[in-house]
């Protein structure tokens, strides 16, 4: 029986090989992609919230400083969300007839809650603590990217454990003075980061080497 | 079929259930507990951060320090501090007042904050008279009662916070009413100078 194969045939058998490893390879770092994409994680998507809040007029260009309305951002794992009221405070005579703000003032009125939708939802068996980061010197821009430009609120980072042991490794990239956790514009330049981040580390007695504990985010 | 083919398709197919099986793990994720904000269909009002019960009086919370929680001592408002007023303090005041009054009342004070400009009521200036003469316990009240168009601020800054605020608004009189005697020596060139370009702002050199 003659050969049904030409000799050729081996060439092309063993390049299938290596072509199955490397479509699997292909296909692996595509679902690597995918798992980090905004698909995913939900990073980089506007949330359309019942009541079109701004934070690009609110904070930017009126200048309201965060702690305004999310007042517990420095004393407690939340950083809250602002009441009604905390609205009201303005919206009772601006705008005050705003066809816009109707819900606000329908919340007022019966004392109903405003059903703000979650942007930023960690897995509930993670362990997240605001206070301590805006102790420690990081900056509200670090974790939320540029809240201020931002006419819809969303997610700027994965939030993925990748994304914060990024950080945990090495927050002396991260770090910044005290004074400007607030400020939105604040940039980390490289050049100066060198020799600030590591004395700033070491002043405010950040633990690097606890930080990838599995404890400190999963108790 | 095979004893070989079978075994093929049943680990192809153990495979297959893993892997889709990986994909629905939310049951971790959301968890039946309630963090903070989460809505609640338990509670008629859909929340599961409950108000308290009338009346209830936490451990630590009695507040029976008249002056610290009501700035009066008897009917009148307080002349004095619950407590001595240190620089730590007046930076504290600085950095609060700058957060939750600058906005209508601006950084020195004078009542031409951006959402004044927006079209609110514009307030009183700190700088006249009758508010100098007010006692820090009055300024302590209108911050934790509001005052007239003025929403109060008793859910948004706690009581030492309150009076931090009210030595820097003292600290700002101050600065905007020193008799020019009584600047320090190096600091009166700089006052000639302004007075001949615009009308001096003190208040500006503390920020
Ligand atoms: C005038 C009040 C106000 C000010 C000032 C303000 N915020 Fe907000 N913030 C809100 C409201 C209301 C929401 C909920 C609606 C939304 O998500 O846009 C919110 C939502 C957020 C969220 C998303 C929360 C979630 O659902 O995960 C972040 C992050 C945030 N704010 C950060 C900031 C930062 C940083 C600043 C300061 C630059 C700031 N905010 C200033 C009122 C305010
Ligand atoms: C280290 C990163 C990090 C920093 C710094 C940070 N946040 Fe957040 N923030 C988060 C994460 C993560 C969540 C989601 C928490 C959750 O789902 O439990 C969040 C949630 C929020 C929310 C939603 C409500 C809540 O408390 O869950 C608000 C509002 C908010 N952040 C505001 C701020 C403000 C204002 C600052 C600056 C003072 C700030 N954050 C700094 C990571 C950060
Ligand atoms: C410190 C004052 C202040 C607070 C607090 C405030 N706002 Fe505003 N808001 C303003 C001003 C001023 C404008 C309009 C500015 C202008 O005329 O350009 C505005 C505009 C708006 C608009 C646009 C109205 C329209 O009809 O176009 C919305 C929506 C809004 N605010 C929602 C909110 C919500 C929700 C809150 C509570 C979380 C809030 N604001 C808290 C001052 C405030
Ligand atoms: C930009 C930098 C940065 C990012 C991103 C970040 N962290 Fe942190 N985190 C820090 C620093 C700095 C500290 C303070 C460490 C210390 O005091 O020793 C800290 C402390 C903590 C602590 C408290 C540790 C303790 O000793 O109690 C927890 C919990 C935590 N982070 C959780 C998280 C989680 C969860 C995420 C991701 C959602 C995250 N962090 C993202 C910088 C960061
Ligand atoms: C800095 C905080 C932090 C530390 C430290 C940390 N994790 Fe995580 N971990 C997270 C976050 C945030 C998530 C959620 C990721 C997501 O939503 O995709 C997570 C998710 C996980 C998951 C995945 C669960 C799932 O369903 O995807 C496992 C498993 C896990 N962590 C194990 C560990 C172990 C083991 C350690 C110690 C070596 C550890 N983690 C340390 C923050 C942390
Ligand atoms: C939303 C704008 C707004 C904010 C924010 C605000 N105020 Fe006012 N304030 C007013 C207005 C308007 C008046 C005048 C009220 C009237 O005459 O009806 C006023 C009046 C006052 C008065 C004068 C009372 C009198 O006897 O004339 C004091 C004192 C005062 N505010 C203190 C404060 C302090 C302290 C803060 C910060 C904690 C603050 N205000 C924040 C708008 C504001």
């Amino acid at each position: 029986m003659s050969q049904i194969f030409h000799r050729s045939a081996n060439a092309l058998a063993r390049a299938t090989i290596f072509g199955a490893v490397f479509i699997l390879g292909v296909l692996g770092y595509g679902a690597m992609l995918l798992n980090r994409s905004g698909y995913v994680t939900g990073a980089h998507v506007a949330i359309e919230q019942p009541v079109p809040f701004s934070h690009k007029h609110h904070a930017n260009e009126l200048g309201i400083d965060c702690r305004y309305c999310h007042t517990s951002v420095e004393v407690s794992h939340v950083a809250g969300i602002p009441p009604t009221k905390t609205c009201m405070n303005c919206h009772s005579q601006i705008w005050a007839d705003s066809p816009t703000l109707e819900p606000v003032r329908a919340s007022f009125r019966t004392d109903q809650s405003i059903p703000w939708i979650k942007v930023h939802d960690l897995p509930d068996f993670v362990y997240f603590d605001h206070s301590i980061h805006v102790a420690k010197g990081i900056g509200c821009a670090s974790c939320h990217g540029r809240i201020d430009q931002m006419n819809l609120t969303w997610q700027e980072n994965s939030l993925q454990m990748e994304w914060c042991l990024n950080c945990h490794r090495h927050p002396e990239t991260f770090v910044r003075p005290k004074g400007e956790v607030f400020n939105m514009a604040y940039k980390v330049s490289s050049r100066t980061q060198e020799t600030l981040g590591p004395r700033l580390v070491a002043e405010y007695d950040v633990h690097k080497e606890q930080l990838t504990n599995c404890s400190i985010c999963h108790r | 079929m095979t004893a070989k083919q079978t075994q093929w398709i049943s680990a192809f197919g153990l495979l297959a259930a893993l892997v889709l099986g990986a994909g629905c793990r939310q049951d971790m994720h959301d968890q039946p507990k309630y963090k903070g904000f989460r809505p609640s269909d338990f509670f008629a009002d859909g929340r599961s951060v409950r108000p308290l019960v009338p009346g209830t009086v936490a451990r630590g919370h009695l507040n029976d320090d008249a002056l610290l929680y009501t700035g009066k001592i008897g009917e009148n408002f307080s002349p004095e501090f619950p407590f001595p007023v240190t620089r730590a303090v007046l930076e504290r005041g600085q950095e609060r007042y700058n957060i939750f009054c600058s906005p209508c009342h601006d950084r020195v004070g004078t009542g031409q904050g951006m959402i004044v400009q927006r079209g609110y009521k514009q307030p009183p200036s700190f700088h006249q008279d009758r508010l100098r003469q007010q006692p820090p316990g009055y300024f302590f009240h209108v911050i934790g009662n509001g005052f007239g168009v003025m929403p109060d601020y008793a859910a948004q800054i706690p009581v030492r916070d309150r009076w931090a605020i009210v030595a820097y608004i003292r600290a700002l009189q101050l600065s905007q009413h020193v008799p020019a005697a009584e600047l320090p020596p190096e600091d009166r060139p700089k006052l000639d100078q302004a007075a001949v370009k615009t009308k001096p702002q003190a208040g500006s050199s503390h920020e």
